[in-house]
This record gives C-alpha cells, structure tokens and sequence, in this order.
C-alpha cells in the first residue's frame, strides 16, 4: 500500500484555490502534482472546503481520466490510439511496446517502472505516430525509435 | 545573422530542441554572433525542424534538420528550400488568423504590435458594444469549433441578456484528432488570442475570460500562462484595458482528459468543477452559462480571428470564402499525408486539391482510400467526393461535416470497418452517460459491428438502425456524430464489410 498524505498536508493545497471561481478541477490537479494521485483523505477535505457531499467530490474524481486513486509508475508513457495515429501504424507501434514492457492499456510493470495509457490525440497529427513520455511529446516514432526514447529516459 | 527554429510541440517531438542546442554549440565553436529566435510553427510540419536563416536577404529555410546538419545549415552550403515564403504549400495560403504564427516570437508583445497585434483592440475601444458585435456579425464569422454558428448572433444574445457579470469562455479542449490548428495558435501567437476575448469581453459586456485548455497540451498550457501574465503586466489585461478605464481579465484552466468537455455545456460544467456532463438546452449558455450567468462560449480559432478582422475590417474578411462560408478555415492535413500541416486557405478549395496537391497524397506512397474530415465524428469520405468545396454547407450536403477542420488521409491499406468499429468504441470510451442512446448505443454499436465481421449480414441492418437512433436521441454531437464515420464507412466502402463476410462463409 503507498503512503496517504494525512490531511494536514493536504488541507492547505485545497485551501490555496477555494478564491477560483468553480476550484475543484485546480485543487485535483495541484493535489495529483503534489502527491501523485489524489489522496482518500483529501476528498473529505475537499467536500468540506466546498460544501459538497463526499460522493459528489468522488463523482468528479471517477469522471476524469487524468485523476488517479493510486500512484503511477516512475515514467508515464502515453501512446495515441487516435485516427490520425492510425493511419500511420500506431496499432502495431502500441502491440509491440505494450508486449515489450509485458503489460496491457493502464498496466504497470511489476517493478513499477513505467505506466502505459492510451490517449486520443495529442496534436502532432501531421507527425504520427505520437506518444508523450514524462509528459514530452515525440512525433515519427517507430518500434525501435520508441525503445530508444524510453531508454534514453533511462526506463 | 538571425535563426528562426519554432517552439511549437509538434517542432520539438521531432528533434527542434537537439538542432537548437546543436546549432549554439556550432556558432560557440565558429565564434560566429547570431541571435536565435523561437518562433511559432510555420505549420509545414514535415518540414520540421525547419530552421530559417536570415543573412539580411529574408529567411532562408533548410528543413527537416538534423543536429548533424547544422554546420551546412549556418556556412550556406546545405540545400535550402528557398525563401519560407516561396514554398508552394506556404505560398499558396491566405494567411489571416495565422499571420504572425511561425513569424514572431509568439511572447513578445513588441513583436505582437509590430506586426500588426493590437490595432484591432484599439479600434474596438474607440466603438460601442453594439458596433462590436455588429462588426462581427458582418464579417460573417462562425463558429470554428465545428458547428459554425454564426458568432455574432451568439454575442448579441449575450449583449442583451442582463446580468451582474458575463463571462467569455474560450473552448480550448481540442480533442479532435487529426486537428491541432488551436494548439499552433495558442503556442505560436498567444496574444491574438488575448486580444480576441478582450474585444469579445467588450463587445457584450464580458469583464472575465476563462480558456479551458486540455490537459494533453502541456506546453501550450504554459504559453498561455507566459503570455497571461505578461498581458496583465503591459495592461492589455486589467483594471484599465489600454488605458481605456475598461476592465477585462482570464485565466487558463486545464481539462482533465475528458473528450467530451469540448461540447460547451459538458465544458461548462468542468469549469465549474463538475463531473464534465452535458446539459440540455435550453436553456442557451448564451443566457445561462458559467454559474449560470450569461456566457459567450467560442472556439479558439473563432476568438483568435476577431482581431484581425478589426484591424483590416468585416468587409475584408467577409470578401473570402464561399456562400455562407466565410472568411478563411485553417486546414490541418494529418495522418498518412506527405506534406501534412496547416494550410489556412478561403473557403472553397475542393478536398481533392487539398489532399492531393497541397498535401502531396499519402506518405506511404499507395493511393488514397479514404480523408475522415472534422475528427471522430466527422464522416469518411473516397475519392468519389473529392469535388466537394470546403465549406459548411456543401460538405453537410454530401453527408459529412467539416468539423474542426482536419483531414485525416488513409492509404488503402485502411480497414474501414475496424475504422467504424474504432469510432463506436471510442464514443463508449468519452461516453458521460447522461443520455442513453450514447451511453448504451456505442457499447452495442461496438458489438454489432464485430457481428457484421462474424459473418451477420443482419447484424447490418441493426447498425444502420441503431445509428438512426444515436443520430435522433442523443442529446449532443457524442452519441449524435459517432453515426457519421459509422455510416459513411458502411456505405462509402460495403466491400470492407461484405468481404470479412465472404471470408466468414
């Protein structure tokens, strides 16, 4: 099980957004850029800060796929799954890394070295096939070009 | 000596930053002075990267670049491509809205001004609200976001609804794929943007701005930001826009990887720090947007062409274009296409001009199977419509839309029922769930699909029905599109159905 932040960690990231008109989406992001993923703890915190039930604070979290309950891998590799991705071998780009690392769409290596997710476009559309590692976009990525990005970042 | 290299991300995932590290080392080495400028992309994006070179006699462009050309590059003796200028796919452009991308550095406000940046919201101080959106309305502008509505109705409803505060809303979650012209603009010429919803913010009566930028553009999010501040910081942002007494201000949110926070109420909603759902409407955003208050919600593009179309007037935008399709569309040319990027051209170029001789055809070499235009939910269309003008209204004649704006170009190696099945499942995927014929519709969309490659001739006729049904009784352009590329692959191309079904017997 990782670490949960206690709330006192948390209370004051939540607290510096509650100015923002409609603050729910910046304290998620701050808190996942702080801890890695949105901690159990802080959406007790968040429904208080903004007299919301606890399930409508969850509602949100489950909605968005950036949101995460549990930490990501030490590298994160986004691979476009869109058409323009498509239409330049990105099917096979994604077969061959994810039977590569030994995981599947969302999976973590056992070692917890990486955490492979689809994502519908990047906008590097015109240079496909695209993925993003570490949140650093590559265009033109072929099987090898894509080991080769991914060992450079030494994963 | 001055060195144009773009800071646009499609620039760097293919090696800008190596060839400008590579290129200071070289002018180190040489002892050679020379000032390095990031631009914006030019949009000829397998050119990139694409370094310009200006010896005093305009900028030469050597491209695409690698690190181990550099030294060709500066001592003249690589084979340039000419003058930027005179390439045939930049020659051939009508560059409007993207003016300055590519050209400037996109965060200098100098630089802005000297290029024409700001005159358009000077003159827009000097006029009533009224003569704002009045300017806006005869330029014939709409909505670039892919419904194309008209923009100036839009702002005139917002102008005479009453209320303490408005707000505009700039819809930055460009998700379609096969599209990027928002991202180029947002990391390439940031303050045309600015500049865009603080005219609009005066036009009806708006004192605050929100982009909703998605999470994937990363770079693009911190440009604007950049570019924020430092509006704020030279007034064009405030209390006292200009020096005006006006007030208008923003801020850059970001998405969290929903699709469907690109519909303006799911958006909406996400903004508000909701689960990203669709509303019905009525009521109109226009009336009842962000908390409920009257809101002007646009497409980047829509906003970033405001000011030039005050700074050169209505009339000179309104004179491109074709029919009810005015003003100019920034095309983007994506997928399998030799010369992909964006190409800002009038309304009115035949799709087969744009893929065929601005894009080049395919990369792969292998003819053209099938352009999907407007993303996702946009329909795929063979060559057999390779006449259709580009506009609104005769690519909705043909079946299709042009959404966005982006053409992604397929070889024949395309598997267009896999395609139909990809648009199924993907609609399942971004899928908010508020209404049943989405919600449940791609999942079986997705089944009846792999019954047709089973062997169910049968299984046709329910997916022709249940688009129907998609199409009717879905509440937004999610469930109520995916039949478009589902469709058109079906009846486009029945060979790719019926032959998985010859195969099966």
């Amino acid at each position: 099980m990782h670490p949960q932040p206690s709330e006192e960690e948390i209370r004051p990231v939540v607290q510096a957004h509650l100015h923002l008109e409609g603050p729910l989406l910046p304290i998620l992001h701050d808190l996942q850029a702080r801890f890695g993923f949105i901690p159990e703890a802080a959406t007790r915190v968040m429904a208080e800060a903004l007299n919301l039930s606890v399930a409508e604070v969850i509602g949100v979290i489950s909605f968005y796929h950036d949101f995460r309950k549990a930490p990501a891998g030490r590298h994160v590799l986004k691979l476009c799954r869109a058409e323009a991705c498509q239409s330049v071998g990105s099917d096979a780009l994604a077969a061959s890394l994810l039977g590569k690392l030994g995981v599947d769409w969302h999976g973590t290596t056992p070692d917890g070295r990486i955490t492979v997710e689809p994502v519908y476009c990047l906008g590097l559309c015109a240079c496909g096939p695209a993925l993003m590692l570490d949140g650093v976009g590559h265009g033109r990525v072929d099987a090898p070009g894509a080991i080769a990005i991914l060992e450079e970042a030494g994963v | 000596m001055k060195i144009y290299v773009s800071r646009d991300s499609a620039a760097k995932a293919v090696g800008a930053e190596r060839v400008v590290a590579a290129l200071r080392a070289e002018l180190a080495a040489q002892g050679v002075e020379a000032e390095i400028i990031r631009t914006g992309s030019r949009g000829m994006v397998w050119l990139e990267p694409l370094v310009e070179v200006d010896r005093g006699l305009g900028r030469m462009a050597y491209g695409p670049v690698a690190p181990g050309d550099v030294a060709g590059v500066l001592e003249g003796s690589a084979e340039s491509l000419g003058l930027t200028e005179e390439i045939p796919f930049f020659a051939r452009q009508t560059r409007l809205t993207f003016a300055r991308c590519g050209v400037t550095d996109p965060l200098c406000l100098r630089d802005y001004e000297a290029h024409g940046g700001l005159a358009g919201l000077r003159r827009a101080l000097a006029m009533s609200g009224d003569e704002i959106v009045a300017e806006v309305t005869a330029s014939g502008l709409r909505g670039r976001g892919g419904a194309g509505f008209p923009t100036g109705i839009k702002w005139n409803t917002v102008r005479q609804a009453e209320a303490e505060q408005k707000y505009i809303v700039c819809n930055a979650d460009e998700g379609d794929s096969g599209t990027f012209a928002d991202r180029m603009i947002m990391e390439g010429d940031p303050f045309t943007l600015i500049e865009g919803m603080v005219i609009a913010g005066l036009g009806v009566g708006a004192g605050r701005g929100y982009v909703y930028l998605r999470s994937e553009y990363p770079d693009a999010i911190a440009v604007m930001n950049e570019a924020v501040a430092l509006a704020r910081a030279a007034g064009v942002l405030g209390a006292d826009v200009l020096g005006s007494g006006r007030s208008f201000d923003m801020e850059i949110r970001s998405g969290a990887g929903a699709y469907v926070c690109g519909e303006e109420t799911s958006l909406l909603n996400s903004l508000e720090g909701k689960r990203g759902v669709v509303r019905a409407k009525p009521p109109l955003p226009a009336l009842e947007g962000f908390l409920g208050r009257p809101t002007v919600v646009n497409n980047v593009i829509s906003l970033a062409t405001v000011p030039v179309i005050f700074e050169k007037g209505a009339a000179f935008y309104a004179a491109f274009g074709l029919g009810r399709s005015k003003g100019t569309i920034p095309v983007q040319i994506a997928g399998n296409v030799a010369r992909g990027g964006l190409f800002e051209t009038a309304f009115g170029m035949p799709l087969g001009a744009l893929v065929d001789e601005v894009a080049g055809g395919t990369a792969s070499g292998r003819p053209v199977k099938a352009v999907q235009i407007g993303g996702p939910l946009g329909a795929y269309f063979g060559r057999d419509k390779f006449e259709t003008p580009f506009g609104y209204e005769d690519f909705d004649g043909q079946g299709g839309l042009i959404g966005h704006a982006g053409l992604v170009v397929f070889d024949e190696s395309a598997d267009m029922l896999k395609m139909a099945r990809f648009a199924m499942e993907f609609c399942a995927v971004e899928s908010c769930g508020k209404c049943t014929p989405c919600r449940i519709g791609a999942v079986r969309g997705v089944e009846t699909i792999d019954r047709i490659a089973g062997g169910d001739a049968a299984a046709v006729t329910v997916l022709s029905d249940l688009c129907e049904v998609m199409k009717d009784g879905s509440l937004c352009a999610l469930g109520g599109f995916t039949p478009y590329p589902v469709l058109s692959a079906l009846r486009g191309f029945p060979e790719d159905f019926a032959g998985v079904r010859e195969a099966a017997e």
